[in-house]
C-alpha cells in the first residue's frame, strides 16, 4: 500500500515538470521564464530524491543538496541582470 | 526507466531548441541553465551521481552567472543584419 | 512501525499534489506576479511536505531530509523575492484586476533619488 502511494506521488510530480516546462516554452518575457525554470529546479529536487528512494542509494542525496544550496544562485543572477546591477 | 531516460533527452533538446532560437539573450541564457538542469537529472539516471553533482555546480551555478555578466558587458540583443 | 511508513506516504502523496498544483499555477494564472505566487509558495509547501514524507517512509534518511527542508526553506524567498522587486522595476504590467499597487510610488522616489545621484 505504501509503496504504491510512493509510486503515484512519483508520477505526480512529474506531471508537474511537464506542466511547469509548457509555461517555459511559452513565457513570453525573460523573467516568466525565469520563474518557470525556478519551479522547475524546486520539482526537481524532490524528483532526485524520488530516484535516490527507488535506487537506494544515499549518495544520490548529495546531488539534491547541492541543487538545493546553488538553485537560487541563477534567479539572483537573472535579477541583478535586469535590475541592471551585476 | 528506459522511457523516463528518452524524455528526458527529448526535453533536453526541445531546451536548447528554445536556446537557440530566443532573440533575448537573457531568456536565452535561462534556456542553458534548463538543459543543464535536464542533463543532471539524466545523468543521475544513467548512475553517475559524481557528474550530475558537477553539472549541477557548474551548469545552473557558474556559467549562468558568467554568461550573464559577459552579456550585460556586450550587448542585451541579437542583431539581424550587420 | 507500518503505520509510520503509510503516514509518511500519505504525506509524501499531498506534497507531490501540491507541487503540481504549483506547476499548474504557473501554467494557468494571467500575469508574472501571480504565476510567481503559485510558482514558488506553493512549491515550497509541496516539498517541505514531500521531503518530510519520504523521510517518514525510509527512516534512515530523516536527518538528510531534514537538511534538505532547511536549505530549501532558505533559498526560494530569496530568489522569487528578488526576482520580483526586478520585473517590477523593469516595468513588467500587472493584471487588469489589480487593485492597489503601492510599490510603484516607492519605486517613483527611489529612480528620484538615483538621478539626483548621477546628475552632479
Amino acid at each position: 500500500m505504501a509503496d504504491l502511494l510512493i509510486h503515484i506521488a512519483s508520477v505526480i510530480a512529474m506531471l508537474g515538470v511537464i506542466v511547469a516546462s509548457i509555461r517555459f516554452v511559452l513565457g513570453p518575457t525573460a523573467a516568466d521564464r525565469t520563474v518557470a525554470l525556478d519551479t522547475l529546479t524546486i520539482i526537481s529536487i524532490s524528483l532526485i530524491v524520488f530516484i535516490a528512494l527507488f535506487t537506494n542509494r544515499v549518495i544520490y542525496l548529495d546531488v539534491a543538496l547541492v541543487y538545493g544550496i546553488l538553485s537560487f544562485l541563477g534567479v539572483v543572477a537573472v535579477a541583478r541582470y535586469l535590475e541592471g546591477g551585476l | 526507466m528506459m522511457l523516463l531516460v528518452v524524455l528526458l533527452g527529448i526535453a533536453m533538446i526541445v531546451a536548447a531548441l528554445v536556446a537557440v532560437h530566443l532573440k533575448n539573450l537573457a531568456a536565452a541564457v535561462v534556456a542553458a541553465g534548463l538543459v543543464s538542469l535536464f542533463a543532471s537529472v539524466l545523468y543521475l539516471l544513467l548512475a553517475a551521481p559524481d557528474v550530475a553533482m558537477t553539472e549541477a555546480a557548474i551548469g545552473a551555478g557558474l556559467s549562468t552567472v558568467i554568461f550573464l555578466y559577459a552579456v550585460k558587458k556586450t550587448r542585451s540583443r541579437e542583431v539581424e543584419d550587420d | 512501525m507500518e503505520v509510520i511508513r503509510l503516514i509518511g506516504a500519505i504525506i509524501a502523496l499531498i506534497g507531490s499534489l501540491f507541487l503540481f498544483l504549483g506547476a499548474l499555477g504557473v501554467l494557468r494564472m494571467p500575469d508574472l506576479y501571480n504565476r510567481m505566487q503559485a510558482g514558488t509558495k506553493s512549491t515550497t509547501l509541496g516539498s517541505i511536505l514531500t521531503l518530510l514524507g519520504i523521510g517518514l517512509y525510509h527512516t534512515e534518511w530523516f536527518w538528510q531530509m531534514l537538511v534538505l527542508i532547511a536549505f530549501a526553506v532558505t533559498t526560494n524567498p530569496i530568489s522569487s523575492h528578488s526576482l520580483a522587486r526586478a520585473a517590477h522595476w523593469v516595468g513588467i504590467p500587472l493584471t487588469d484586476k489589480t487593485v492597489e499597487d503601492k510599490l510603484a510610488e516607492a519605486e517613483k522616489q527611489e529612480r528620484e533619488s538615483r538621478r539626483e545621484e548621477v546628475a552632479p
